[in-house]
């Protein structure tokens, strides 16, 4: 239960986080001035090739003559050249693009962590601790048989326990189990999702 | 093939009845997960059912005085892998409804609860919409540079794609507009060379490994943390909004896998995309936004109607179309769509696509990587080529649905179904290294799309735009039709044999153990079928402009044919092949193209392919599917085409033992405790005896199975031998017998009967419309 509340709070806090950040940052005026830029496309024109210009301006000076330098053809040619070309203001956010890359990275380090330790080091932390009684154990799956069983779960969930190691370890049992389950559903029976 | 798990509601066995009294019964599964909760709420009980119940609205706030006045947690919510009882959820929605709203008149703070209430829905929404459209933004972001990360990395800060890399530098050239010397290739990186053969192998060497490597991740991650999270979602998102529950499905584990594994899976090269798990990743939000409001935690009639406007948002920020998402939720996913959440999915979809348009993935505000921009006119002529690309999608939807059902059930029952990190290694092993070679498929599917779709203009210099140009009569943007270059013949054999690599490998990708959509993949072929189709008939014209059929309308120097329009005919075609859609699909592309201009040209060849595909096998894919896996699911579109009554598909049969009763008094515990043991139904009628047979009720297994457990913990002297009651009143008992147990406030009073002459077409027009689990067949009461 604490194990979940937890989980559900970390979600809400990234998912708060991320819009609210990011909605700020663009409405705030302090742009990084690396984060905005007119690109002008010159296709090819008489013997000069085509070429592309970027230039830190802002939307109002966006156009071939602001541009353009240095300009490749002579004075009267500038018109028709400049008509030819494309020039497009494009703003984007450095900041948002970071922070979205490391918090993507780190949720991954982190699950990819938390395999890792359920895989490899759970089981000797765990004897290490608690001795052998407190392994899982895997039970098969409580079928149709054991009707009453379930009615057990669903009533005792509404006791409380009072240790808190207790209920990470209980909500943690739960959930492995779960997973379990899940897991034999979908890879060993193809029940679900085939 | 035996479905133990799961038994087809649409689909009994034909049999008829010795006793009077008879049921059509749809058993829920024999699989009994042990948790019984959803995700536990935050306030640590499991919903509070009410404990008392009058079917069918008779005296809705009238609550009977019995023992069991306060409701036992656990009666009226549903085990996992069973159906909810519509008519139920509704009727409790209904009288919450009125007890606040009588209630509202008391006192100031009931009439601000009330009106809290009113507004927990917008509420929910609103949440939802800024949810869906983060997750979109940062799937967006991350799949872009990690896609780009299969091919170098950019020394300015390691965050930036290929493209964010080189945007302020001043070295990018008109024919090569991505280099720049921030952004270095694997191989520049190791061995300071760029070009030659050595580091051309490096760079395979790496694109290889590193799409491994994802695809190891991904796959491990699904295996170990959430294996809901696996596939495109679609067809169970399907059978869950018609009712079934698959518990943890749309749980805050499988959220965050999927989050993450899709992220994975689209950079890893594999040919599926990102629309259909993000469906699935906004009902995910939907369903754990659910939980902050009680008005819907606790029905899940009412949840529903929150995961319809989930899917619109999800399909909205996934095409940056609003009223598509909308279109699509009520065309493919929902199963009943009351007018309400129409509006309140567009909300949903209309938040979702502004947040996402503010997180600005892709630069220029746009939200879908492909988009169309030219607005040239066609002519009633080119219909015909444009219906010859809708036959083609029809097609190809059909093979696809053939071929990957085949491929399904193959996975599903043989032995290549038991190593699925294998598979799914093995699979991208070969689309990388088929896919490298090929500069149009090394690219993700969405640039590949992006590029067919773009009308080529003097600015361009990609291959595909790669004409004879005739200076002197160039005019600005309107290009004339002019002949190909060599650059366009190149191009056009690579995107051939792209278009038969695609066509074979999305068949094996899509249904394997990581998350995978099909919406991106089907369109790449019908664009890459749609391109070549356009150049072809664009040269045709060119080089044949005196034929009868080109000279009214194409003279020469004019700009008749668009390649990039057919090749977004194509995809629309292909698009609709395989997924049946119609309104839906005609929409999205109208909102990707922003103009009414092309809405004929999509529409005849979306008719087109829908009708070919539907003569060569009925179902979309996502209906296959569901088929495959043996979901219940009354399909809403069919007919049903037997002429049989009631009495002839009811169970139980003419050979089988007569139907397991309850009678309302004379019954034991331990004799109710035998019924439920010895039988695998999830609910008995109630008689009034043995001999009489008349119907008084209808109680659900669990139900009985949780008050018995309560009674037997909180009251006093149940014991085996205590009489259980379902009448109103209790008969005396006799001296010395242990005290009784009355049950009738979980028993159904009205259940939906039928006569025995029924026809068949309205008992099934019953179940999908009601949304019954059950339905009892009386012959003379």
């Amino acid at each position: 239960l604490w194990f979940d509340a937890l989980g559900l709070l970390v979600f809400f806090q990234l998912v708060f986080v991320l819009s609210f950040s990011t909605l700020l940052l663009n409405v705030s005026d302090a742009k990084n001035s690396e984060d905005i830029r007119c690109k002008c496309i010159c296709p090819p024109y008489r013997e000069h090739a085509g070429h592309i210009y970027n230039k830190n301006v802002s939307q109002k000076d966006c156009d071939c003559l602001h541009v353009v330098e240095p300009m490749p053809v002579p004075g009267r040619d500038v018109e028709a050249y400049c008509l030819r070309c494309e020039c497009k203001y494009e703003e984007r956010s450095s900041a948002t693009i970071k922070v979205t890359i490391i918090i993507y990275l780190s949720i991954l380090g982190l699950l990819l962590i938390y395999m890792v330790y359920l895989t490899l080091l759970e089981p000797f932390v765990k004897r290490r601790l608690f001795g052998h009684s407190q392994l899982i154990q895997n039970d098969d799956e409580v079928g149709d048989h054991q009707p009453f069983a379930n009615a057990h779960e669903v009533l005792a969930q509404a006791r409380s326990r009072a240790n808190v190691l207790n209920k990470v370890e209980y909500a943690q049992q739960r959930w492995k189990r779960q997973v379990q389950e899940q897991r034999k559903s979908v890879f060993d029976h193809h029940v679900v999702l085939s | 093939m035996d479905n133990k798990a799961f038994q087809r509601g649409s689909r009994t066995s034909l049999q008829s009845a010795t006793s009077d009294e008879d049921m059509v019964e749809i058993a829920g599964a024999t699989l009994d997960f042990s948790i019984t909760d959803d995700i536990p709420p935050l306030d640590g009980d499991i919903g509070e059912g009410y404990g008392s119940y009058n079917g069918g609205g008779v005296n809705g706030s009238v609550k009977m005085m019995d023992f069991l006045d306060e409701p036992i947690p656990g009666v009226g919510t549903y085990e996992d892998f069973n159906t909810i009882d519509w008519v139920r959820e509704k009727s409790r929605d209904r009288d919450r409804h009125r007890e606040i709203a009588s209630r509202s008149k008391e006192s100031t703070w009931a009439l601000i609860q009330s009106v809290n209430d009113a507004f927990s829905g917008w509420m929910l929404m609103l949440l939802l919409g800024l949810s869906a459209g983060s997750l979109a933004g940062l799937i967006d972001i991350s799949a872009h540079w990690m896609t780009d990360l299969k091919e170098g990395v950019c020394l300015s800060g390691f965050w930036f794609n290929h493209e964010h890399c080189c945007w302020t530098s001043n070295e990018t050239t008109f024919n090569d507009r991505d280099k720049c010397p921030q952004w270095k290739s694997w191989a520049e990186l190791f061995t300071n060379r760029s070009q030659g053969a050595f580091a051309y192998i490096l760079n395979y060497f790496m694109y290889v490994l590193w799409a491994l490597l994802f695809s190891f991740l991904a796959v491990s991650l699904v295996r170990g943390f959430a294996p809901y999270a696996c596939g495109s979602g679609i067809p169970e998102i399907k059978t869950i909004l018609s009712g079934f529950i698959i518990r943890g499905y749309l749980g805050k584990w499988t959220l965050v896998i999927k989050t993450i594994t899709l992220v994975l899976a689209v950079s890893s090269g594999l040919s599926l995309g990102k629309e259909g798990p993000l469906v699935h990743v906004a009902c995910c939000c939907g369903n754990i936004l659910c939980h902050l409001f009680t008005k819907y935690r606790k029905n899940e009639a009412k949840r529903r109607e929150v995961l319809s406007a989930a899917a619109a948002a999800g399909v909205s920020v996934a095409f940056g179309a609003p009223i598509g998402g909308v279109l699509f939720s009520l065309e493919e996913v929902s199963y009943y769509f009351p007018l309400k959440t129409l509006w309140r999915s567009f909300f949903a979809a209309l938040v979702a696509a502004f947040t996402l348009r503010s997180i600005n993935p892709f630069g220029n505000s746009r939200l879908v990587l492909f988009y169309v921009e030219f607005h040239s006119p066609w002519h009633l002529l080119e219909l015909i080529p444009f219906i010859l690309l809708g036959i083609f999608g029809g097609l190809w939807g059909a093979f696809f649905i053939w071929a990957n059902i085949a491929w399904c059930r193959k996975r599903k029952t043989t032995k290549l179904g038991k190593y699925p990190l294998l598979e799914v290694l093995t699979v991208t092993a070969i689309t990388a290294v088929l896919a490298f070679p090929n500069e149009y498929t090394k690219r993700s599917t969405s640039e590949l799309i992006s590029e067919l779709f773009n009308d080529c203009s003097m600015l361009d210099s990609s291959k595909l735009c790669d004409y004879i140009n005739d200076f002197n009569s160039t005019k600005g943007d309107d290009l004339p039709d002019r002949a190909a270059n060599t650059g366009v013949h190149t191009a056009m054999w690579q995107l051939s044999l792209a278009l038969i690599f695609k066509i074979l490998i999305t068949v094996v990708t899509f249904g394997m153990k990581v998350p995978s959509g099909l919406f991106i993949p089907s369109m790449a072929v019908g664009a890459i079928a749609g391109r070549l189709l356009g150049i072809g008939v664009e040269q045709l014209a060119y080089y044949h402009r005196d034929w009868v059929i080109f000279q009214g309308w194409c003279s020469p120097g004019a700009d008749c044919i668009t390649p990039g329009l057919y090749a977004m005919v194509g995809a629309a075609a292909c698009l609709g092949g395989v997924t049946r859609m119609t309104v839906s699909l005609v929409v999205i592309m109208f909102e990707l193209t922003g103009g009414l201009e092309y809405i004929v040209p999509l529409m005849a060849a979306a008719m087109t392919s829908k009708w070919v595909a539907d003569a060569i096998g009925r179902e979309g894919i996502y209906e296959a599917h569901i088929r495959l896996n043996g979901y219940p699911f009354l399909e809403a579109k069919e007919e049903f085409t037997h002429k049989t009554l009631a009495m002839d598909v009811m169970k139980p049969r003419r050979n089988d033992p007569p139907l397991t009763v309850l009678t309302q008094e004379g019954m034991k515990v331990e004799d109710v405790e035998a019924v439920i043991n010895e039988t695998t139904y999830s609910g008995f009628p109630v008689v009034v005896s043995r001999e009489s047979q008349r119907l008084v009720g209808f109680v659900l297994k669990r139900d009985l199975i949780i008050s018995i457990e309560n009674a037997r913990k909180k009251q006093d002297g149940i014991v085996s031998s205590s009489m259980i009651y379902f009448t109103e009143h209790t008969p005396p008992l006799p001296p010395h017998s242990p005290a009784s147990l009355k049950l009738r406030n979980i028993l159904d009073l009205s259940p939906f009967t039928v006569t025995d002459q029924t026809p068949m077409e309205i008992v099934v027009d019953i179940f999908r419309k009601l949304g019954l689990r059950q339905c009892l067949i009386t012959h003379n009461g």
